[in-house]
Formats: structure tokens, sequence, C-alpha cells
């Protein structure tokens, strides 16, 4: 759905962004790692044209910068670090708000962005919030009605920042089984940026792990979540061993 | 009804029943067409403001803040100064006064990673402490008699309202307020975050461009007209708002309405507070919105 070829961004005379290359595949949830400041807001940024980068990116196949803006919000739905506004607005508001790219740009939401709205708040755990005000609301219950408001959207490729800093345990889990769920039954795909690497490999098909704007290593969890990859890029000492349920790699780090 | 109420108030008490020669005259004549300009005025101003805040993702924004009003002012003025006598030189000149100040705050605070709010108002701020200053420059210019005209004019007055002020300002109450209508659901996604509503889909430039060019318009048709009727933009917004909520699909063709009742009723008080003398309607108007203002700030932690 998306394939990204030698992409480089360079903000000054560093680069931010050096010869990134990758494909996300229908289907596939892609978690992206690294320590601060390695780039990865940067790539989800680059990914939907936010900012402007060499290289190419194919979007079905297409460059990304023959899509209009419209076009490009219909197919891919961000959500990004949370955001406040000092205005009254109520939480199914700033959810139909996602409808904007699928309506007309004058016009007044249809009863199918209602019902595409109000589904997504139920994912989201957020049944009856529909009238409470954003600004009423905690730093987790906004996070997930930005979540509920990329649903809406319908986009079939999600690009997440960090979409579970505010969230507590269970909805932590709930937000990244949500994501895959609707990898695996609607044909969309996901890139998840998370500093839980044991939720990326819980839940990811695949890990970028990026370090200083380059891939450090690109795979499945289990062959990227290695004690020399961690150290390496995160200069942390880590024990790995198998999660006794699922059986996925599981990441302890050693004080 | 606001209308009719107001034509009916007055320093000269008229009787619709027993209309004089002399009471139509000063009904068709003076009255109303005060009225409509004061209406037209509202509307502009506060469509105007409601736009810009959604912009700029601030309720307490408004068009004196980002110099838009100062350059309409100083516009007019030299129009008053150096063409005096030509009619359309000062909407004409009011208008570009606006926009080039909008331009050259916009250019101020456009910066190589994009543009901050905080950077844009600060630049508003700029700009209006150096047009005030050639505005003083330039009333200097003035003999006493003008000056007395023109300082009235500048605190926001609708005593030399003319039918032709009135279609000028009609308009371009109509063609902003249904420009920006139009824009209203992008505005709704701007209002919470400019990043959030490029990545929404919402062509943000473009947008900005289209509030900025109609709100100089609306803003300076309103200048040329009556000066500088302060505080509509920021409190009937606010008013709208607390009434029916924050849809802009709603706030901006409502603001218009609220607008044009608000100044109008000003208008009465200050027609009619210290009769047979008059007030200008900005002091009124910023006699209430002030202490507003400040009550809303410190309320509400913006």
């Amino acid at each position: 759905m998306l394939k990204i070829n030698d992409i480089t961004i360079r903000y000054g005379p560093c680069d931010v962004l050096r010869d990134i290359s990758f494909e996300l595949h229908e289907g596939e949830m892609i978690a992206l790692l690294g320590p601060n400041g390695a780039g990865k807001t940067t790539l989800i940024k680059a990914l939907n044209g936010t900012l402007p980068a060499s290289g190419e990116i194919l979007l079905n196949g297409t460059p990304l910068f023959s899509y209009s803006r419209r076009e490009i919000a219909k197919r891919i739905a961000v959500v990004a670090q949370e955001n406040e506004t000092k205005f009254p607005v109520t939480v199914l508001e700033f959810v139909l708000s996602g409808r904007f790219a699928s309506g007309s740009v004058f016009g007044w939401e249809s009863t199918e962005d209602l019902e595409l709205a109000n589904k997504a708040l139920e994912e989201c755990d957020l049944a009856n919030f529909g009238t409470r005000l954003m600004n009423e609301l905690s730093g987790g219950e906004r996070q997930r009605v930005v979540l509920a408001r990329a649903i809406a959207t319908d986009a079939k490729i999600l690009l997440l920042d960090e979409p579970t800093a505010n969230l507590d345990l269970a909805h932590q889990a709930m937000m990244f089984r949500l994501v895959r769920r609707r990898c695996r039954e609607a044909g969309s795909s996901a890139i998840v940026i998370t500093h839980d690497l044991n939720l990326a490999s819980e839940f990811a098909d695949k890990i970028l792990l990026l370090k200083q704007g380059t891939i450090f290593a690109a795979g499945p969890p289990a062959e990227v979540l290695t004690e020399a990859n961690i150290r390496e890029v995160f200069g942390v000492t880590t024990l790995l061993d198998r999660h006794p349920a699922s059986g996925s790699v599981r990441v302890t780090a050693v004080y | 009804m606001t209308l009719v109420a107001a034509i009916l108030l007055g320093s000269e008490r008229i009787s619709i029943f027993e209309m004089t020669e002399q009471g139509r005259a000063i009904l068709f004549h003076i009255r109303l067409p005060r009225i409509l300009l004061g209406a037209c005025v509202g509307g502009s101003l506060a469509v105007a403001g409601a736009s810009l805040q959604a912009l700029l993702r601030n309720p307490l924004a408004e068009p004196y803040l980002l110099g838009v009003s100062n350059g309409a002012a100083l516009g007019t003025l030299v129009a008053f100064v150096f063409l005096d006598g030509y009619g359309f030189a000062r909407p004409l000149l009011a208008f570009a006064g606006a926009g080039i100040a909008t331009f050259a705050v916009y250019q101020m605070a456009k910066s190589r990673m994009g543009m901050n709010v905080e950077r844009l108002v600060l630049s508003g701020v700029i700009v209006t402490t150096f047009l005030s200053s050639i505005i003083v420059l330039l009333t200097s210019l003035l003999d006493a008699a003008r000056l007395r005209g023109y300082t009235f004019w500048l605190l926001g007055d609708l005593s030399q309202a003319t039918y032709d002020g009135f279609y000028m300002t009609l308009a371009a109450a109509t063609v902003g307020t249904i420009v920006l209508s139009s824009q209203a659901r992008a505005l709704n996604l701007m209002m919470v975050g400019e990043r959030d509503a490029f990545d929404f889909g919402v062509e943000v430039g473009r947008v900005r461009m289209i509030v900025f060019g109609m709100a100089s318009l609306l803003v300076g048709t309103a200048v040329a007209a009556s000066g500088s009727v302060g505080y509509v933009g920021l409190i009937v917004p606010h008013l709208v708002r607390l009434a029916i909520g924050s849809d802009n699909r709603l706030v901006v063709p409502m603001s218009a309405i609220a607008g044009a009742i608000f100044v109008v009723l000003a208008d009465t008080v200050a027609r009619t507070a210290i009769a047979p003398r008059e007030l200008p309607v900005g002091a009124i108007t910023a006699l209430i919105g002030a202490p507003l203002f400040i009550y809303l700030l410190r309320r509400a932690n913006y």
C-alpha cells in the first residue's frame, strides 16, 4: 500500500532521515522503534506529505505528491501527539471532523458520517462521551478520542505517533488490539511509534528499529529485538525471554 | 425588531402616527442609514472576528490584535488627508490598508518551520503600534475641526452614515459572510490544530489566505465607514459560542446577525444616553467589551 524508496529529509546542514526504504503491505502492522530524536515522528510526517522528502513515496503505486490533501487524508489517517483546544468542542464534533475529507467541503455531515463516528467512539470505549467537551477530558481520554477520529475516517492506512503515551494498562492493550484487528479484518495497515518494546513485540508484524535517522534493523519482532540490537540502539542492557502466555519475545531492562 | 425600536428611539422624539415632514427627514435620511450601516458594520466585524479566532486557535484574537483594523484606519486617514472628496477612496484604501497590514503580519510571522500562532500575534502587536505612530504623525497634518471629526471617527462613529456607505458595507458583509461560512467546515478543523487539519485533508494555506483576505475586506469596509468600533469581533462570537457551541458553520453566520444587533443596540445607547449630545459608538462597545474581556480572561485561563 505504501512503498518508500530512499527518502532523505534534512533540516539545515544535517540529515534527520537518511536513505529510508521499506514497504507497508496490506494487513500489516509495523512498529517504529528507536530512541528520542531518531527521526520516528519525522518519518511519520513524511509519509503523509506533511514534510517534503527527497526520494520516492508511493501510495498504492502512485507518487504521494500527485494526490491532493483530501485524497491523501481519505487514505491515510494520523494519530498525532495530542492537541488541546481552547474552544468548547464536543467529543462527537471532534470525531466528526475526521470525516472532512470524505464529505463536501461546505456541507454538513451525513447520517453515514454520524454512524461511522459513533461506531469509532464505541470501539475506543467512549460510547457515552459524545456530548462531553474535549477540554474537560483527561489526557488519556482525549488520546482515545484522537484515535476515534482517525478510525472514523475509514482510511486504510493508520499512522500512529505514540498513541499509548497517556493510556492506562487496559487502554494500551485496547488501542493495540483495535489497530491490529483493523489490519486483520478491514484490510488496513498501520505504522505505530511506541517506546514499549513489549507491546511492539506482542502486536507488530514487523519492527523498524531507527537509529540516528537510518534504519538500523528491520524484520519480524523476534529477529529485530535482540540483546545486541537493543544495546547498540538504546544503549541499555536487557534480558530477553519468551512471554509465558503468548510466546513472543519479552524484553526486560537490567538496571 | 431591534431595528424598529432603534429607529424610534432618538434625541428627537418621533411618533410614527403623527409623522411630520421634519420627522420623516430625520427618520429616513439620518436615523435609518445610520442603523442600517451599524448593522452591517457589526455583522462584518463579528464575522471577521469569529473567523480569525478559529484560524488562529485563540478565542481572544480579533482584527485589532492583528493590526488589520489599524491598517484600515491608516488607509482611510490617507484618503481623508490627501484624497478628500473622492467617495470611493476611503473604503478602497481602507481595504488596501487592511490587506497590506495582514500581509505584513503574515510575512513577519511566517518562518522556515511554518507559522506559529505566538509569532503571528506578536507580529500583529508590532504592526499595530507601528501603524499607530504613523496615524499620529498624519493627524498632525489635520486642522483642528477635521482633527475632532477624525478622532471621533477613529473611536468608532456611525454619525456620518450615508446610504452609499451602507451599500458598500452591505455588499462586503454579504460577500464576506458567505465566503467565510463556506470555509467553516475547514475552520472547524483548523480551530483544533493546524497540523491536524492538514493531516485530515484541509488545504491549510489556502484556507488561511481566504480568511485573511475576507477578514481584510470586512474590516476594511467597516472601518472606512465607521472607524474602529472595538471589541465587536471579540464579544459577539464569544456570546454566540456560549449559546450554540463551537461549530463554525453556525458560529460564523450567527455572528453576522448577533453582531448587527449588538452594534445597533450600542449605537442606540450612544445616540440617546446623553442626548442631545452623542457619543461615538466605539466608546460604548469598549465600555461593555473591556470589562467583559477581563472577566473572560480571568475566568477561563486563556
